[in-house]
Formats: structure tokens, C-alpha cells, sequence
């Protein structure tokens, strides 16, 4: 097939014991995809791929995102970019827009992930996912050790960033990978990366006062993340048909110093901020037989978040009201065939001081050409 | 500074590594490993991405193939979708020009012979089908030889220096080869005609060779997991029409076979599939060897 076609088919019932709409990440500014699935039966996002190579040099592909928000179909560009195909040196050049390649699972479409949802510390501060407008250079080492280190730089314009600073070049990610085999049975991968950024007027969900006037609150300022993943795999002899088991840990801290301010409020509110926020989740996925995986998932952040006015930092969502948000999971998952899913989950979610039982029962299904088997 | 040097040194050194002298060859699949060290010998430093023990439609791009695909002259492969799943993003993660498609050092051994079943339509309802042809062409000798041939003629020409030398091992090998598929003809005569119950669809080369006939997959469609429902209708079947024996390889589930041969008392072989398949199959003569040997000693 050439340009190379496919779609994904996503769609869930969701049952929760408190309100979604109630939600929050105390000690975290939520946006982008942060909140919860609609409660009941409702689609995920529809996904529509084309991909090709351009000519001998470029590779090229486009993926819209087809979503319902509130009665409403939305289609989001979710990635355009072009890359480089075999510029040798170990060079790769790509543009556009495309998800960041930090941490493990940011460059993984939502459909590919071992659960129906992004781990916290992913939805607590990229709204799920980092994805931006610009460059990545990745330089590959001619070792037979695994050995990539790679360069991001971006426009800042989305969610965590905002406002496009430094004339719409503000936002960089520096990152390296390694990894290798042990033996036939076991493959592992270790990431670092580190994104900071130059963020002018970042809004988080704003909420309503009684008059009906709508404060949002906004954040300017330098933001800077620290992340390192680990990803170990095993199969019997490598043989990933009948069994296998990867295990995986990411950790991600965030600094910020900047102001906040409330956007429509009269007179004006502001506040200092200076901000530390940090998490982790570590999961296991294991084959059991061919066709069903069980999966475990735990989650915990934490919080430090300093500003002249408490208040305002509690409307911005910073206050972290001395918790520590935390979930664990458990899901099975049924592939009939490699283009086809049934999973089922359970989250016990202690988030904010409401715990949850989150159940969910959701398809995923491809159609089109041959996914990649990414590691 | 002299911090600085040190590490200038080490980057210098890495950058340096790539140039050996011999030929790196990255094979997909153990046979063509095996292949291109008959007609290479020491000319080629060979990787193998997947052992006979896995099962080649679900390898995973994972780093240390990226890793080998970065410092390859020579890709060899089946090719015709059977690494689908992963090639393709090796070669876009690897920043490699010399094995890009239509590149030379981009050889795929199916490509180079008339594959069997192809379909001009193919739907997934189908099962794992390869529009393109079954790619598991390294069981018929004949094509081996067909393939070797042409390997040879890409050695040559990624490294004129050495023809005469790849030249004079092709020949030797090709001569070696014929001898032995007139011998294998020979030890087969008894097998032509007999029916079996294959696991999956990678011995079509096979036994199309032999001319033993297939009545029945224990896979309900190619790439699906045999199922309870499925058994026992190939367990009635084989009461009413009974094979003569069931063929899987080392790396498929040893179970779907086991309960139809206790079923029906028709002996279940285990064939090693390709080159480090068993003990016995270490290079392409002994892996046609040893799976001669294992089906006619099925017959008695």
C-alpha cells in the first residue's frame, strides 16, 4: 500500500463511584487531555494514519485525531512531520508536529498503551501527552551497544508550555537512550531526558465565581523537567508468541518559577510561584498465553508549591492539600488477533481526598496497514 | 583538558569502529545467515536478528537490532511481509543509506523467486495472509539455490575486490548443494504423496517440494491460535481421512499437536524449521538432513 493507510477504532464504558467531573490532581495544574473518560458507554478517539516514504531521502505522515467533546466532533492534528531516511552518520532529521520522545511511553500513540489511561504523573504534567511543533535531531552511535542521543526543539505553544516564548523557539528537550540484550530471553532500555521551557501565559481549566464571571488561572514563567525510564522485557528464548513479561519505571520532576495570575479577575490577582512536582509510576505486563495479558499499574506524585498567596495558588489547582496523589491498577486484556483488543480494568484511584473505584471495559481495533512492533 | 581529550578520544574511537574490513551482513532469519557465510566465509561478519526458537512474525524493533541495522553494508531477509512488523522502523530508526530499499544492500531472498500463494486480494478475515506470496521460501532447496545465485551476485557487487573469491564459493557450494538435493530426492522418494496436519503454513516450500500433500492446519487461519472447537473437527476428520503425521516447529506451542496426536494415535513431529532449529541442525545441510531424516523415520 503506498501511502501506507490505517485507522483506529477506540471505544469504552467507563463506571466510577465519584462525580468525573470532580477530579483534580491536587498540587498540579491540570490541561491539555487531563480529565477523566465521560462516565458510561463513549468513544475514545478515533485515529486516521497515513504514512509514506516521501522519496528515498524522507518519510512523511499525518494522524488525525477524530474525538466528540460535549455533543461536538472535533478533528485534531495530532501529528504532521517529515523525517529523514537513512542520512547515514547515524543522523536522523525530523520536523513538524510529533509527540516528544521523552520518557517511554510520550512517543507511543494512547492506543498502543498498556491501559486505557496515561499514568498520573503523564496526565499531571502534559495533560497526557507532550506533543509540540518543531525539530528533533537524533544522532545514533555506530556501537553495538544501543546508544542514542537526541535534541528537541520547539515551539511552546500547547500545553504544558504556552505563549510560544522566546519568539516561538522557547521550548527544548535534550535526551539519551541506551539499551541492549543480556541473552536471547532479555532486552532492556534506559532513557534520560530533560525539557525545559520558556512559558508565557500557560491557562489551566478555569472555573466560574457566582457573578458568572470566569477566572483562569495563568502561568508565566521557566519550567524544566528531569526524567529518566526503564523498560526490561523477557520472553522464552525471545520467542514473544507464547509468553512474555516487560516491566517498566519512569520518573519524571518538574521545576517552575514564574507568576501566576488570575485571567479575569478585577482587580488583577497574582502571586509568586515557585513549584516542584514530581512522580512515578511502575508497571508489569505479562503474557500469559497467546492472546491475554494481565497488567499491574501503580502511581504516586508529590507536591511542593511555594507563592506569595496561598490562595491564588489553591485556584490555580497547586495547593496540594498535604496529599499525595496516588492509583493503582489492574487490567486483561484479550487481542483476538494483533489488530484487535478487549481490555478490562480497575483503578483504585486515591487522586484527591475522594477515593474512586474506576472500572472500565474498552475496544481497541486497527484496521489498515501493519502497525509497527515498537520495543 | 585532558578530561576533554580523553573523552574526544573515546568519541573518535567509536566513530572508528564501523570500518572493519569484512562486510557486515545483518540477516533477518537464521537460514540466510547461514547462507551467506557458505558463499562469504571470513569476507562477512554475520548477525542474526532471530534465532530458529521465535517465531519471525512477532519480533519487536528493539534497541540492539537498531543497533546492528545502523553498521550493516548488507541487509539479508525474506522479505515479502514476513518481517513487516519490524523492518520497516529498523530501517527508519537505524539512519543507514546502504540498506535501504533498492539500495544494493537491500537483498530479499523471496524476492528473488516465484513465491507461492499469492493473492491479488486479502482481507485480515483471511487470517495472517502475505498478499505478496508465502515468504517461508528456505524449504525448497531449489530456491536456495536460486537465492544463492543471486546473494552472490550482491556480494560482488558491494565488494568487486573479492569476486573471484565469492565467485569460487558460490560455485563450490552451488555444486555441493545439487549434489545433495539429488541425494535428498533420493531419501525423499517414500514421503511423496503422504498426507499431514501442518501447525502453521511455514512448510508449504516443503512439503510442495516433497509432494506431500497437506490436509489440514492446526491453526483455524494462518497466525491464529488453534482452538478447542477447531481440534476436535480435525480430530473427527483425521478418523474419517487420517494423516499420517503432524508437523510443527520448535518454536510453536507443542500443545495443539500433542492433543491431536494423543487423539489419534498419529505420530506429532517436531521438525527443526531452520538452521539452530535442534542440536543437529547447524547449517543448511544438516537442517535438510536432520528434517528428512525426522520425517521418514515418522513413516516407519
Amino acid at each position: 500500500m503506498n501511502p501506507a493507510i490505517s485507522m483506529t477504532l477506540q471505544g469504552q464504558y467507563a463506571g466510577y463511584k465519584q462525580d468525573p467531573a470532580a477530579y483534580e490532581l491536587p498540587g498540579f495544574m491540570l490541561g491539555g487531555e487531563a480529565g477523566l473518560n465521560e462516565e458510561g458507554f463513549g468513544l475514545g478517539h478515533g485515529e486516521l494514519v497515513m504514512s509514506s516514504n516521501i522519496d528515498d531521502r524522507f518519510f512523511g505522515k499525518l494522524t488525525l485525531a477524530i474525538a466528540d467533546h460535549e455533543g461536538t466532533t472535533e478533528t485534531e492534528l495530532e501529528e504532521a512531520f517529515i523525517e529523514t531516511v537513512g542520512l547515514d552518520y547515524g543522523l536522523t532529521i525530523k520536523a513538524g508536529r510529533f509527540f516528544s520522545d521523552i520518557g517511554y511511553l510520550n512517543n507511543q500513540h494512547n492506543h498502543a498503551w498498556d491501559f486505557i489511561d496515561a499514568p498520573l504523573i503523564y496526565r499531571g504534567l502534559f495533560g497526557n501527552q507532550l506533543i509540540d511543533d518543531g525539530l528533533q535531531l537524533r544522532w545514533l552511535a555506530p556501537t553495538d551497544l544501543y546508544l542514542q542521543l537526541g535534541a528537541e526543539f520547539a515551539r511552546g505553544e500547547r500545553f504544558p508550555s504556552g505563549g510560544a516564548g522566546d519568539d516561538g523557539k522557547g521550548t527544548t528537550m535534550l535526551f539519551a537512550e541506551l539499551g541492549g540484550d543480556v541473552s536471547d530471553s532479555h532486552s532492556w532500555q534506559l532513557g534520560l531526558s530533560h525539557w525545559s521551557s520558556d512559558v508565557i501565559g500557560r491557562e489551566s481549566g478555569g472555573h466560574a465565581h457566582g457573578s458568572g464571571a470566569t477566572e483562569t488561572p495563568s502561568f508565566s514563567g521557566d519550567s524544566e523537567i528531569n526524567a529518566i525510564d526503564m523498560v526490561w522485557k523477557w520472553a522464552p528464548k525471545g520467542n514473544y508468541r507464547q509468553q512474555n513479561l516487560t516491566l517498566q519505571f519512569e520518573y519524571f520532576q518538574r521545576k517552575e518559577n514564574g507568576d501566576i495570575e488570575l485571567v479575569g479577575s478585577n482587580p488583577l490577582e497574582t502571586t509568586s510561584y515557585d513549584g516542584e512536582q514530581n512522580g512515578w509510576y511502575t508497571q508489569a505486563v505479562y503474557q500469559f498465553m497467546p492472546r491475554w495479558q494481565v497488567g499491574l499499574r501503580y502511581d504516586q506524585l508529590d507536591s511542593d508549591n511555594l507563592g506569595s498567596d496561598a490562595a491564588i495558588l489553591g485556584e490555580a489547582g497547586l495547593d496540594n492539600e498535604g496529599l499525595t496523589p496516588k492509583r493503582s491498577s489492574l487490567m486483561l486484556e484479550h487481542n483476538h488477533s494483533e489488530f484487535s483488543l478487549v481490555r478490562l480494568q480497575y483503578n483504585r484511584d486515591e487522586s484527591y481526598e475522594n477515593s474512586d473505584n474506576q472500572f472500565y471495559l474498552q475496544y481497541v481495533m486497527s484496521i489498515g496497514a501493519h502497525g509497527a512492533h515498537q520495543f | 583538558m585532558k578530561r576533554l581529550t580523553n573523552l574526544l578520544g573515546v568519541v573518535l574511537l567509536l566513530m572508528a569502529l564501523p570500518s572493519h574490513a569484512a562486510l557486515q551482513v545483518f540477516a533477518c532469519e537464521p537460514e540466510w545467515a547461514s547462507l551467506t557465510k557458505e558463499l562469504a566465509g571470513d569476507k562477512v561478519s554475520v548477525f542474526s536478528a532471530t534465532t530458529a526458537h521465535q517465531d519471525v512474525h512477532r519480533i519487536q524493533a528493539r534497541p540492539s537490532l537498531i543497533a546492528q541495522v545502523r553498521n550493516a553494508d548488507l541487509l539479508v531477509c525474506s522479505g515479502s511481509e514476513l518481517e513487516v512488523g519490524w523492518l520497516p522502523l529498523l530501517l527508519r530508526r537505524a539512519a543507514n543509506s546502504n540498506v535501504q530499499p533498492n539500495k544494493p544492500g537491500y537483498f530479499m531472498a523471496a524476492e528473488q523467486v516465484e513465491r507461492l500463494d499469492k493473492h491479488t486480494s486479502v482481507d485480515r478475515s483471511m487470517g495472517d495472509v502475505h498478499a505478496a506470496g508465502n515468504p517461508h521460501i528456505h524449504l525448497d532447496p531449489k530456491l536456495i539455490a536460486i537465492v544463492a545465485e543471486a546473494l552472490t551476485k550482491r556480494l560482488i557487487n558491494l565488494d568487486p575486490d573479492n569476486s573471484a573469491y565469492y565467485q569460487q564459493r558460490s560455485e563450490d557450494f552451488l555444486s555441493r548443494w545439487q549434489q545433495a538435493i539429488t541425494q535428498w530426492q533420493r531419501q525423499a522418494a517414500p514421503l511423496k504423496g503422504v498426507p499431514v496436519v501442518v501447525h502453521h503454513k511455514d512448510w508449504r516450500y516443503l512439503l510442495n517440494w516433497l509432494k506431500m500433500t497437506t490436509i489440514a492446519s492446526l491453526e483455524p487461519k494462518p497466525g491464529m491460535p488453534p482452538n478447542a472447537n477447531h481440534l476436535a473437527r480435525l480430530s473427527k476428520q483425521m478418523q474419517q481421512a487420517p494423516a499420517t503425521m503432524i508437523l510443527r516447529a520448535g518454536y510453536q506451542d507443542a500443545r495443539p499437536s500433542q492433543w491431536l496426536s494423543d487423539r489419534t494415535n498419529i505420530p506429532a513431529i517436531v521438525l527443526p524449521y531452520t538452521v539452530g532449529g535442534n542440536d543437529n541442525a547447524t547449517d543448511l545441510f544438516s537442517l535438510y538432513d536432520n528434517t528428512l531424516h525426522r520425517l521418514l523415520s515418522a513413516l516407519q
